[in-house]
């Protein structure tokens, strides 16, 4: 199926998720029964323009990971609907799935674990091409490999070697180059410099940047790193035990955080470019609840300093606060 | 008081001077530490940055008289700890200090905590290790000191097992661990950076409130810029073994002067401002095998390397009160004449 059929109400997004939930079972007792599920996501809205890095934030275990995951369908999410380019693909199989996944690619964070070490670079980088274009001429695949990797910054006799050859900063380049081999429109970058050193982590950065005007790229932004997120994407999801609590524009994240849990987490981020003025700092109490149980009401509502008596009872939906600032929480209703 | 003790009293808690550590590859001996000096007094911060491979993690293994054996040994230098040589102390004598008044927080909690024991057999062990105490005082003590790094229902987690507790609550258990003898140094291995802003933040309380309270004096190494702003006192800068920069926290983030440390600064993104563009440096730390013996060991990736960077080894020396560089951008950084050759 083309994406023009239709045109009528195509949107700018390229991406919508809606309600997106993904539940894994905890299986125990005698028979293996299904005992409970782990909420990793648990009803995850937002949208992504052609051309916007969307950034998801937030901590280990909030569920960004599972929801990239979930979009790219490596998992089949439990409920929700995930739209790319006006198609609804949550629950597409076979061909039409293989078709999709040519638009939507991945770059993973660990760059020493998602490179084959048995295979030459040339080979990684072209696998993909390999096996969307079966028919394509071996002489032609070698010289678009040899432009991707001229592309992403690394010398041509990489061709030839193996992934072990090269450092953390250029692995993750290969990485790169194998996500831009079939041109995708969607890059899903999960903590691509979370391995990387602070010189090596800013050309990665860097390059990831050129790359996306170059190649008219849509990212989605994983990252736990607030500093890294906030200068990489345009927007920014705050995702707290597989739940959106807020989404805005960088600037309205960072100057004007309106759910608490987004206050916190700006003020515990140690930065260096203040230095001498004191800040304010929220030190949150205890740990994220384990999602296997999460609260009732809001899932914050355990540690958050602002928290009322209802903040147990009722769920609060993601809303327009502000103009294009969404937050889930009753204080704002 | 007699003389030595006067005179211990006075002495910085920690002096390093001239340490220089080798690993053997192939037989060969290679500095991963080359000619590194510094102080820690009491009740103060000092915190050590570089990228991986800058030689951090060793310098403190070498304070603490734990490199590997066989593979790494101190070449050169001394290691004073409150007025006194370490280096000649025998295992015994090392094991009396080591935990009790030096101690050592590693970086991954994970694995630096038996899984087989539970956390409070852990804690006693080091407390029996120290001092004379029943089996119920350590008991107590530990369920004590649990409470005191935050550690909720700490009568009931200190019969559990690492594997049962969260990242961050197993850094607290580290912490406890390093505390339980009120030690007067700790020497922290990037505590924080397995673990999420949040807690790192209350990790970075923790720590301090602890120091306040017991004078502690604190090495924190680190690759994290925001940690060493808010927390450190003095800052090292070291590439490939050796310290580039050295000065208090806020000239380093005033008036920066090596190049190594500036276009460290500029590679960080930044929360306050907007950078269009991200600072890099080129190539990557030379690994020990192959490194420069003489000259500057940044030269190769310094935007402002000039010739004579890889023919003469700057010196670290005071460019500024308090302010130590080792770069030849700096004719405080040049060698003295007749030293040359």
């Amino acid at each position: 199926m083309s994406i023009t059929e239709n045109k009528s109400t195509k949107t700018q997004n390229l991406l919508e998720v809606k309600d997106l939930k993904m539940h894994f079972p905890v299986k125990g007792g005698f028979f293996r029964r299904t005992i409970g599920n782990v909420k990793a996501v648990d009803g995850v809205t937002f949208d992504i323009k052609k051309g916007e890095t969307l950034g998801l934030v937030g901590e280990s275990g909030c569920g960004k990971s599972t929801t990239g995951r979930s979009i790219l369908r490596l998992l089949n999410p439990s409920a929700g609907s995930v739209i790319f380019d006006d198609q609804d693909i949550t629950n597409v199989n076979g061909k039409k799935l293989r078709d999709i996944r040519k638009d939507i690619q991945m770059v993973f964070q660990d760059p020493y674990a998602s490179l084959n070490p048995m295979q030459m670079v040339g080979n990684i980088v072209s696998e993909p091409i390999k096996n969307y274009y079966k028919n394509k001429k071996e002489e032609e695949m070698k010289e678009e490999v040899m432009e991707l990797l001229n592309k992403v910054g690394l010398p041509e006799d990489a061709y030839y070697k193996y992934a072990h050859e090269f450092s953390g900063g250029q692995r993750q380049r290969i990485g790169i180059a194998r996500a831009l081999a079939l041109r995708p429109k969607l890059i899903i970058a999960d903590e691509p410099v979370s391995a990387l050193d602070v010189s090596v982590q800013s050309q990665v950065l860097n390059l990831l940047n050129e790359l996306q005007d170059e190649f008219d790229l849509t990212y989605l932004f994983i990252a736990h790193d607030l500093s890294v997120v906030k200068h990489m994407s345009d927007r920014i999801g705050v995702m707290y035990l597989g739940n959106v609590v807020e989404v805005a524009d960088k600037h309205s994240i960072y100057k004007d955080p309106l759910h608490p849990y987004t206050q916190a987490l700006i003020s515990a981020v140690p930065d260096a470019s203040n230095f001498g003025q004191k800040r304010e700092r929220i030190v949150l109490q205890g740990d994220v609840p384990s999602p296997e149980n999460p609260p009732s009401g809001c899932p914050f509502h355990t540690r958050c300093p602002k928290a009322m008596d209802k903040c147990s009872s009722i769920k609060p939906q993601l809303k327009e606060v502000k103009p294009g600032q969404h937050v889930a929480c009753i204080l704002y209703d | 008081m007699s003389k030595s003790e006067q005179s211990k009293a006075k002495a910085p808690l920690l002096e390093v001077k001239g340490l220089e550590t080798s690993f053997s590859i192939e037989g060969k001996d290679y500095n991963a530490v080359d000619g590194v000096s510094f102080t820690v007094d009491r009740g103060k911060v000092v915190g050590i940055v570089g990228e991986s491979g800058c030689g951090k993690s060793v310098m403190s293994l070498s304070v603490m008289q734990l490199l590997p054996k066989g593979i790494g040994k101190i070449r050169n230098g001394e290691v004073l700890f409150d007025g006194e040589e370490i280096q000649s102390f025998n295992e015994k004598q090392m094991n009396q200090i080591r935990g009790k008044d030096m101690a050592m927080i590693f970086q991954e909690p994970m694995t630096s905590l038996n899984p087989v024991f539970t956390i409070g057999y852990q804690i006693e062990e080091v407390l029996h290790n120290h001092f004379k105490l029943s089996k119920k005082e350590a008991r107590n003590k530990s369920v004590q000191l649990l409470s005191a790094v935050g550690i909720p229902r700490a009568a009931k987690i200190v019969d559990e097992y690492p594997h049962q507790l969260s990242g961050g609550m197993r850094q607290r258990v580290m912490i406890a661990m390093a505390i339980a003898c009120q030690p007067k140094l700790l020497i922290a291995d990037e505590p924080t950076t397995a673990l999420d802003v949040t807690v790192q933040a209350q990790i970075l309380e923790l720590l301090k409130d602890i120091q306040t309270k017991n004078d502690m004096g604190i090495v924190l190494i680190t690759h994290d810029l925001g940690v060493v702003a808010e927390s450190c006192d003095e800052v090292i800068v070291m590439y490939a073994g050796k310290i580039v920069e050295k000065t208090d926290v806020e000239s380093l983030f005033t008036k920066p002067k090596h190049p190594y440390t500036k276009l460290m600064m500029g590679s960080i993104p930044r929360l306050e401002e907007d950078t269009e563009k991200l600072e890099t440096i080129k190539g990557i730390v030379p690994s020990l095998t192959k490194m420069p013996q003489v000259g500057c060991r940044f030269a190769n990736r310094c935007p402002k390397a000039m010739p004579e960077c890889t023919e003469i080894t700057p010196q670290l020396e005071e460019n500024e009160q308090g302010h130590e560089v080792a770069c030849l951008l700096y004719e405080t950084s040049h060698p003295k004449e007749g030293v040359l050759g």
